[in-house]
């Protein structure tokens, strides 16, 4: 509490008779969750004070992860029912929807700390916009028919693993957020998603531009609060199918991944700099999405 | 069988549903059944078993008085000279024939088998197919080999089909129905299956795959559906109806593979002349080539055994 | 629809053994019966004693001990066979990287895949003796391991053979390179043709391997390496430890690997996971499974009858893709449990060297505990027990054909995998509750869907969280088809050009 009441200490405020007149109180936003497309408050009702100590944000806790997971467990069959065409679709809206409240995310984002706001911003839209693109064509690259030895029709087709756990890197705190979501959701996925600890704003105004676009509630779902408390959770919870952890060390990863193998979680580890999140030959490759499906092979006799 | 007929078929359990046939899957398990390994004392009795199934066949234009004595003398003592070959099962010829056959098979136990109703095609009007097989009958025919009308089934005349099969049952009157299908002009197995079931449902005693006239004749695997069917009737009604598959069987082992069909699929019930029939005619050399390899260990040649 | 008693049958008719009282029966009975038709050993050299395979040399294992081999039709035992240490590991992975860094990653591309045909080639030359030494360690029927585990094992090393010098076409525009040593342990249900599996597109990829078969089943993976010999292969490409589950341990957990396959129970594959955790060492994992056969009422129904046969009973249910849950149409139970049973009553059951044996003699001592364990559970859940009635050998490890009807949800036999030949029957009443029942399961490696509708077909198979879903057939496989699971069947996949991607770093 100290820390807050200091850090809101040098703000401006009216001292004088002068000020006082004609002065407005600015009306400050609550930063909450964004779980099942709502936007709510940590079930732990305790925030944290952003870097800046300009906002509280909400503390989540294991009890917010498991709200969050049980919202994509119910979004993602819908959404992985809708064709791929109308994913496709949703996600460019989602990009329309984030150029319009561009100057508010460069705002955020240079509150945040990044070095390159508006650079940034584009290449998150544009990473989104590139994704919708991916919605229906990444199957046409990964599926096979199979030419097997008989009288049978066989082929295998890129299906969503599930429920995913991001673990969202520090920077680029927009960037790779969108840049780590959107080949997890293109295939139908759902997702819960830590956002970045240095510039957690980010990750939850992000989230009011999911709200406005049409992505079904549940299918993106984000949490904030203290990595070291929560990655053990979204290790071991049992409704998460795979894991997608950014810049995670070894030594960190070790006893999450062994948490994980409690349901042969797929556990994607990788490292990226600030720098090759902007490298778009890497970041949209088919590869991305590749992580995040299963292989179905589907057989049938060939003869009447 | 009219169209109600045909409706409560569609309630009754077992066959009765209008079962649909996987072709690979059919094709597959009677690829397997012909892996099964016949040997020594199995092959031996299963060999003898095969001779009392036989219906020895001539169904020829040319076939005169002479060659169907000849035909009949081998059904009775298929190989003299080899120990414990019993005669075969019956002897199958035109109606114009059974009274040749009838006389020189007398006191046998070998029965006399007419083709009628129009053979092999089957298009000719009721009432002639009708008569054909009853002058079968009155000329001393054991068993009458009748011929569906695939025009009509083809077309979708179910109804019409069954009701001339129930027709020429009627006339038979104590000799014995076996009808033919003719599977090769059925096109696909559902359609052998729906011929099955409408053929015994009109009173069929035997169902039989072919005439010899139509290539493929029978197969293993359409032998495989027409057993199905008989099972499946059978869970239904508890009657055993019969099956003949003819033509197409030209090896000892051929023969001993739709004996291992038979008793995977209906069981020891059905392992017996009175049930089960192999329409074969140049077959029975071949085995009695086999049966004597397993007495005398060598391999035989054909120029040894009577050709009739 | 609802199923009509039989005319003639009891009204409200009393189960017994899983069939209704006084039901018509078939007879299989001795009619007719076949007599042994045994393929004979005589043709088959086999060594008293088998040495590890290291850096293409016999070796014996730095532990001096060795393990036997046992026959599991007869309990006796066959020869015996090195026990390899971690010094033996150690060795064997220092083969490998040496044959990996020094001539295997050098070769082009096409003379890798030629030294692949060779072994396809050798495979096929010596069919026979394979598949009869198969049966005789593993237990498993002639006919399975002549027609099926030798035969695709070939096909295996011949359709990888032609990817060596292809793999730039399989992922365009994306960088692909070998891992570098890979090793591989793998199970004891289809021995041979699990080590093709996981060898077979190592090598292609360009990867070098350590392989560990199954203790109770070395015997064909040593036949292998003869011919891997014969097809001059440089040394250390393929190096091969025989062990236990130490040895295993020893194997994947060793810093000199790039690359760990494995092919066996959840459970160890989830120790092995654990074991690997921080370490970045890649990893597929082929584990169990307890899949649902599921059979609408609109099904061609005597083919399903073998498809479910064809599904539990193959290689005596040893197999982690089994159909082991049978879900019904409630309107079809009835009538496809006639079926079944009797089916079922055609299976003979007995000397796996036996040309006419369909049921071949269970793995090893352990395995049938454990089958009798759960069936017994089952029995103590009130589910019915119906096990055929066919002549049992009077030595050896055996277990009926056997099929539980009346089974919850809940009970043991339905949700956990009992890898031997026993079936648990379930029903559903619509196309929602046969998904919901089918996906109710920690597992996801296969299922069967028996309708004769299309778009119902689609609908299942798009649904069922399986890694390979068989429609109107089932357990069919093609070194073409990807194989492997959802959940915790596993992950990553054999056969097919998505199996290359468990052999290849691909840009990511």
């Amino acid at each position: 509490m100290n820390e807050r009441r200091q850090a809101g200490s040098d703000r401006r405020r009216p001292a004088t008779s002068e000020e006082a007149d004609g002065w407005r109180v600015a009306v400050k936003k609550t930063w909450k969750l964004y779980i099942g497309g709502a936007f709510v408050r940590s079930e732990s009702g305790h925030s944290l004070v952003t870097a800046d100590g300009d906002d509280n944000y909400p503390h989540g806790t294991r009890k917010d992860l498991r709200d969050a997971v049980k919202a994509a467990i119910g979004a993602q069959p819908g959404w992985a029912g809708r064709t791929a065409y109308n994913r496709g679709q949703i996600l460019y809206r989602l990009a329309e929807v984030l150029e319009a409240r561009r100057s508010e995310l460069v705002h955020g984002l240079v509150r945040g700390g990044s070095a390159d706001a508006e650079t940034e911003v584009s290449a998150s839209i544009d990473r989104v916009v590139s994704y919708a693109g991916w919605s229906d064509k990444y199957q046409s690259l990964l599926a096979t028919s199979n030419p097997v030895a008989g009288p049978h029709f066989g082929f295998s087709v890129p299906e969503p693993v599930g429920v995913v756990g991001i673990v969202a890197p520090e920077r680029p705190s927009l960037l790779g957020l969108v840049g780590s979501i959107c080949p997890v959701i293109v295939s139908g996925n759902a997702a819960v998603v830590l956002g970045s600890e240095a510039d957690p704003r980010t990750a939850l105004g992000f989230c009011e531009a999911l709200a406005t676009s049409d992505l079904p509630g549940g299918v993106v779902n984000v949490l904030t609060g203290r990595r070291s408390e929560l990655l053990s959770h979204f290790a071991s919870h049992m409704g998460l199918r795979a894991l997608d952890l950014w810049n995670v060390d070894d030594e960190t990863a070790k006893p999450l991944e062994v948490a994980a193998t409690e349901n042969v979680k797929r556990v994607t580890r990788r490292a990226l700099d600030e720098r090759g999140w902007y490298d778009t030959d890497r970041t949209t490759s088919p590869s991305w999405i590749h992580s995040f499906v299963e292989t179905k092979t589907i057989w049938h006799p060939m003869g009447a | 069988m009219t169209e109600q007929g045909l409706a409560q078929r569609g309630a009754l359990p077992g066959a009765s549903r209008e079962a649909s046939i996987d072709k690979v899957s059919v094709d597959e398990r009677a690829g397997r059944l012909a892996t099964r390994s016949i040997k020594t004392e199995a092959k031996l009795s299963g060999l003898r078993l095969v001779i009392r199934m036989m219906d020895l066949t001539t169904l020829e234009g040319c076939d005169t008085p002479g060659k169907v004595r000849a035909l009949c003398r081998k059904a009775l003592h298929p190989a003299a000279d080899i120990a414990d070959v019993p005669s075969v099962a019956a002897v199958c010829v035109y109606p114009n024939l059974v009274p040749i056959a009838k006389k020189e098979l007398e006191g046998s136990t070998v029965r006399v088998a007419a083709v009628a109703t129009a053979f092999p095609s089957g298009l000719s009007p009721l009432d002639v197919k009708l008569d054909d097989a009853r002058r079968a009958v009155e000329l001393g025919a054991d068993e009458i080999d009748m011929v569906i009308d695939r025009g009509a089934f083809l077309a979708g005349e179910h109804p019409r089909v069954a009701d001339e099969i129930s027709r020429v049952k009627e006339v038979c009157g104590e000799a014995h129905l076996k009808v033919i299908l003719e599977t090769g002009e059925l096109g696909a197995y559902d359609n052998v299956r729906r011929a099955s079931d409408l053929a015994m449902e009109a009173g069929a005693d035997f169902i039989k795959t072919s005439t010899g006239k139509i290539q493929p004749a029978a197969t293993p695997a359409v032998t495989l559906v027409m057993l199905e069917a008989i099972r499946d009737f059978y869970y239904r009604t508890g009657r055993r109806i019969g099956m003949k598959p003819a033509g197409g069987i030209r090896t000892a082992k051929q023969a001993l593979h739709y004996l291992v069909i038979v008793k995977e699929t209906l069981g020891d019930d059905w392992l017996t002349p009175e049930l089960f029939r192999l329409g074969a005619s140049t077959v029975l050399n071949d085995v009695l080539m086999q049966i004597r390899k397993l007495e005398t260990g060598a391999y035989q040649a054909i120029e040894y055994f009577s050709k009739d | 629809m609802t199923i009509k008693l039989i005319d003639g049958e009891p009204e409200n008719p009393t189960v017994e053994q899983g069939r209704r009282k006084g039901e018509r029966r078939l007879h299989f009975g001795d009619a007719w019966q076949y007599s042994p038709a045994p393929e004979s050993p005589s043709k088959v050299r086999l060594e008293p004693r088998y040495e590890l395979f290291i850096d293409g040399q016999r070796r014996e294992p730095s532990t001096g001990r060795y393990f036997q081999t046992i026959n599991p039709a007869t309990e006796q035992p066959i020869a015996e066979v090195a026990e390899a240490g971690e010094q033996d590991v150690d060795a064997a992975v220092a083969a490998a990287r040496r044959a990996y860094e020094n001539v295997w990653s050098k070769l082009e591309p096409l003379e890798r895949g030629k030294y692949i045909f060779r072994i396809a080639r050798l495979l096929q030359e010596r069919a026979r003796e394979l598949a009869i030494v198969e049966s005789m360690d593993g237990g498993k029927p002639i006919r399975e391991s002549r027609d099926f585990d030798v035969p695709m094992a070939a096909a295996h090393f011949f359709y990888c053979a032609g990817w060596a010098d292809k793999l730039k076409y399989a992922f365009p525009g994306r960088e692909v390179s070998p891992l570098g040593v890979a090793a591989q342990v793998i199970p004891w249900n289809f021995p041979l043709l699990m080590a093709a599996w996981k060898i077979a597109p190592a090598l292609a990829c360009g990867n070098t391997v350590v392989l560990k078969p199954a203790e109770t089943t070395p015997l064909t993976a040593m036949l292998l390496s003869d011919i891997i010999r014969e097809a001059e292969l440089p040394d250390g490409v393929v190096n091969i430890v025989t062990g236990a589950g130490p040895t295993g341990a020893a194997l994947v957990s060793h810093p000199g690997v790039d690359k760990v396959a494995f092919t066996g129970s959840t459970a160890v594959g989830k120790a092995i996971q654990r074991q690997l955790a921080g370490t970045r060492t890649r990893m597929t994992m082929e584990l169990g499974g307890k899949a649902a056969n599921i059979v609408f009422a609109d099904a061609a129904l005597d083919q399903a009858v073998e498809g479910i046969i064809n599904g539990i009973f193959f290689n005596q249910g040893h197999v982690c893709c089994a159909g082991s849950r049978l879900l019904v149409e409630e309107s079809l139970h009835d009538l496809l449990m006639r079926k079944l049973c009797d089916r079922m009553s055609t299976l003979i059951v007995g000397d796996p060297l036996d040309k006419n044996t369909d049921i071949g003699a269970i793995n090893s001592k352990q395995q049938l505990e454990k089958i009798r364990e759960l069936v017994e559970s089952g029995e103590q859940d009130g589910a019915v027990r119906f096990s055929t009635e066919c002549a049992m050998p009077d030595r050896g490890w055996f277990f009926p054909p056997t099929v539980f009807t009346n089974v919850a949800q809940s009970s043991r036999i339905a949700r956990e995998e009992i890898f031997g030949p026993v079936l648990s029957v379930l029903t559903f009443r619509t196309d929602a509750e046969a998904i919901e029942r089918a996906n109710n399961t920690c597992y996801g490696l296969s299922a069967g869907v028996w309708t004769d509708k299309g778009s119902r077909l689609f609908e299942m198979a798009s649904k069922l969280e399986a890694g390979v879903v068989w429609g109107n057939t089932y357990n069919k496989f093609d070194p073409s088809s990807p194989f492997g699971g959802y959940k915790e069947s596993g992950f990553g996949r054999e056969g097919g050009r998505q199996g290359l991607l468990a052999y290849l770093e691909v840009d990511r």
